[in-house]
């Protein structure tokens, strides 16, 4: 088995002694096979204790070991080794303030995730003693958006959050998605009145980097395309009073 | 929280970007052809005009350009923030003017005609 030395440029930055971020480079004698994970992890065995990074499946379920790869946001146990050069900089995600080192401050998305009331919701009681049923092909018209594991690489990607954080973002959204889409919620008017709101969907440009950086193909932006829409027809229901709610 | 009024002009820009999608390459076809000499005859000038007079045809061109100036629009909107100019509604103010003019102008030739 070849192994081959990588040079990692690491950022270090630890705000209570550190005045800014720097670089810290560390020569690594990896495997082929491993993936960038492990080559940081041989960092904070073998060469030093002291570099802070999350991580805790090593098999892209967590979504805890998100950072930038070469500058573009990637899950570090999904990027192997062999696939990149000899030189690699691996950073904290973009558009989130620095904890320490490679660990990143998420509570501004966690708010969001919160906001855009991501669970079912019903005008009526549930049947009694039974459940909302749903069929397989109702499954299957959200079920992409239910493989979000939160890494939040779509908001590392994201050009719009990085200029404006007030911006709900894409994995946000694309979780108000699923249930707006699925059968047994009936909130999505009233959800739509967040999403749609200034801070929402409009926000977004379609520029799709989300969808090409998400790890688990949930394809945020496809899904930004289609709240667009249910936005647009929900502005003229509401205006024409054809939801038979308020307004 | 209500839906924003960016709703209207988003509905107006898919709209136009769906519909263009479709009509403008074969236009760019059209022109290219007529450019060489190569007129179709449901373009000469007479049937063309036989086709702007009638209701219908009215019609037909308003929707498809009042949709087009819209969709250009809200789609040079977002290239202009996109660039880094970070006047959004100074530059929303102007580009719809331009297609609110662009509209009003439209219906009145159609209807000179």
């Amino acid at each position: 088995m070849s192994t081959r030395n990588l040079e990692l440029e690491v950022m270090r930055y630890d705000p209570e002694k550190d005045e800014a971020p720097y670089f810290q480079k560390y020569t690594v004698p990896c495997p082929e096979e491993w993936v960038i994970l492990d080559a940081l992890n041989y960092v904070r065995d073998e060469l030093d204790t002291t570099l802070a990074f999350r991580w805790s499946c090593h098999m892209m379920v967590c979504g805890s070991c998100g950072m930038m790869v070469n500058g573009e946001p990637s899950l570090t146990c999904k990027t192997f080794i062999r696939d990149l050069p000899d030189k690699v900089r691996i950073e904290p995600l973009e558009n989130f303030p620095i904890e320490r080192d490679l660990i990143v401050v998420f509570d501004d998305v966690i708010q969001k995730l919160h906001k855009v009331q991501p669970y079912i919701m019903r005008k009526d009681a549930p049947p009694e003693d039974k459940e909302f049923t749903q069929t397989p092909a109702q499954l299957m018209k959200f079920k992409q958006l239910t493989m979000c594991i939160n890494c939040m690489c779509c908001y590392a990607a994201c050009p719009q959050y990085g200029l404006d954080n007030n911006f709900i973002g894409p994995a946000a959204l694309a979780l108000a998605h699923r249930y707006n889409l699925d059968n047994r919620d009936q909130g999505k008017s009233e959800r739509l009145d967040i999403l749609a709101d200034y801070d929402g969907v409009w926000e977004c440009s379609f520029v799709g980097a989300c969808s090409e950086v998400c790890p688990k193909h949930v394809d945020p932006a496809a899904a930004l395309q289609q709240m667009k829409v249910d936005g647009a027809v929900e502005y003229w229901k509401q205006k024409l009073g054809m939801t038979g709610e308020k307004k | 929280m209500t839906i924003a009024k960016k709703a209207v002009v988003w509905g107006l820009f898919a709209a136009g970007g769906t519909l263009t999608s479709f009509v403008y390459p074969a236009l760019i076809v059209l022109f290219l052809l007529t450019s060489m000499g190569m007129v179709p005859a449901n373009l000469q000038f007479d049937q063309f005009y036989a086709f702007a007079s009638s209701w219908v045809g009215k019609l037909c061109l308003f929707v498809v350009l009042f949709l087009s100036l819209w969709h250009a629009a809200h789609r040079l909107r977002v290239v202009v923030h996109d660039f880094g100019i970070r006047q959004d509604k100074l530059v929303a103010r102007a580009v719809y003017t331009v297609a609110s003019l662009g509209t009003v102008l439209t219906a009145f030739y159609l209807l000179t005609i």
